[in-house]
């Protein structure tokens, strides 16, 4: 079946295929802009912490900018920038390359605060014991920080993953993007809308309910 | 034994120790008492170099202190430090708190990390608690928890900043017993505290600080029943 005769026929069972092929590309862009994003979001959260003046004044107002600039326009921007300095990026690295960037951005701001969470008195006791600066930011600050940021950090990633649609309009072929071109076929925009956002929810449950667990584990 | 030679402290343009001298001996136990910013809990970050100092120095059995070729996290295992807050890592259980430095700092195996801490523990009388989380334990618990993370290290000198002045009334006997124990098994302790029952008691001498200055030391009996210095006399006046 050609897709001149396809026009505007109705929604069939190979388009549920397309569209978990999409969610996929939705899963795999947000998961590794969300591990890359986190990552890179760490180092520049304990620079923020723990770094000189001229650290801080830099990071802080580039990430500020990262933060407040609308995530689609960064896409349309860095897009179109790449080629200019003679790297053709297609959609796909262009998309994770600036929502790698954006949740490093919200990851900082995250996993500072989780650094600060711990106090000069509580850091001055694991020192005491002799512990190392690393020593005390691994077994002390880490455990520590991390369950008082837990949940910010699922929320960063869970509003990374829905964001990750905005790099449909690079015209990567993600779940939102897949929609509207079914829905421009079939004129089935609640029923197609409601499949991707079947979808959508079944991206973010198991990374929600997982974290559910952890901070039920932890709270005992 | 600690020695500390004119040891000035400063906070920017606050001079906050201003020339310190004093030495303590092993097995002796120091109060230090004074009012509130006379810089009594600085003077013990000084001993640990948790603060750097300015001028002067703090020599604890031979070593300088604040050298720079001084390897810090050796040197604070020597000095255990029981602070006001008593800071329980939340995330651990009694015995994983009390483990954690030996097994990470010392190398010990787990098995022995958890032999130590079980026996401190016990020390501390808080051998009924071993598996319970901090959040668990009252502050005077908490605060043995702390003495007893110290003791694991196996320390030769412990420093005591205020340990009981966060505590409830009812619970701060507890911890001064606990205290008393150590002293009389011998531990060399400085004790930065507000409890003048535990320094005329416990203390083979109390030093008096006044604004940065070690206005005054000497046996209980004198600090208490014959001070020389007019601040002293106002602060024990006030305090009783
Ligand atoms: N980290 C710091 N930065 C600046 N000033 C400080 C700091 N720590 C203590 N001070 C100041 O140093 C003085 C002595 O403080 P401290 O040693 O805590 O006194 P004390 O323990 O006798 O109450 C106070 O005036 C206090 O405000
Ligand atoms: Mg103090």
């Amino acid at each position: 079946m050609s897709n001149t005769v396809s026009v505007f026929s109705g929604f069939q069972l190979n388009d549920i295929w397309f569209m978990a092929e999409a969610a996929g590309r939705t899963m795999l862009i947000s998961a590794v802009s969300i591990v890359v994003g986190t990552m890179v979001g760490i180092v520049c959260g304990w620079g923020m912490n723990a770094g000189n003046f001229i650290v801080r004044s830099t990071l802080g107002p580039v990430l500020d900018l990262f933060r407040s600039v609308p995530l689609l326009i960064q896409l349309v921007l860095f897009y179109n920038f790449f080629p200019i300095i003679g790297w053709a990026l297609d959609p796909f690295a262009s998309g994770i390359f600036v929502l790698s960037l954006y949740t490093a951005a919200l990851v900082t701001q995250v996993a500072r605060a989780g650094i600060d969470s711990v106090g000069l008195p509580m850091r001055r006791a694991s020192r005491s014991l002799g512990m190392s600066y690393w020593q005390d930011m691994r077994y002390v600050v880490w455990p520590i920080g991390l369950r008082a940021v837990f949940p910010a950090w699922v929320g960063v990633a869970l509003s990374v993953m829905k964001d990750s649609a905005l790099v449909s309009v690079l015209g990567y072929v993600e779940l939102l993007r897949a929609s509207q071109i079914l829905i421009t076929r079939t004129q089935e925009p609640f029923l197609i809308l409601a499949v991707a956002g079947a979808f959508y929810f079944a991206l973010s449950y198991p990374l929600s309910k997982y974290s559910q667990k952890l901070e039920e584990r932890w709270a005992s | 034994m600690i020695e500390i030679k004119g040891l000035h402290k400063y906070f920017g343009a606050l001079h906050v120790l201003k020339g310190i001298d004093l030495n303590v001996e092993k097995g002796e136990v120091l109060s230090v008492i004074g009012s509130s910013g006379s810089g009594k809990s600085t003077l013990l970050y000084c001993i640990n170099a948790l603060e750097e100092i300015q001028k002067g120095a703090v020599i604890v059995d031979g070593v300088d202190v604040h050298a720079k070729s001084t390897d810090m996290n050796k040197l604070r295992q020597n000095l255990g430090m029981v602070f006001q807050q008593w800071n329980s890592f939340p995330h651990l259980t009694a015995l994983e708190n009390v483990a954690l430095a030996p097994q990470i700092v010392k190398k010990h195996s787990k098995t022995d990390a958890l032999a130590i801490a079980e026996k401190q523990l016990r020390h501390v009388g808080l051998g009924e608690k071993l598996n319970v989380y901090p959040s668990a334990l009252s502050g005077g618990q908490q605060q043995r928890l702390a003495i007893a993370r110290a003791l694991a290290m196996e320390p030769e000198y412990m420093l005591f900043d205020e340990a009981t002045s966060a505590l409830d009334p009812e619970l701060v006997g507890e911890v001064l017993e606990t205290m008393r124990m150590l002293a009389e098994e011998g531990m060399t302790m400085i004790c930065v505290t507000h409890e003048m029952g535990f320094a005329r008691d416990v203390s083979d001498r109390v030093a008096y600080f006044h604004q940065g200055v070690m206005e005054e030391i000497g046996p209980p009996e004198q600090i208490f029943g014959d001070p020389k210095s007019e601040h002293t006399k106002k602060f024990l006046a006030n305090v009783r």
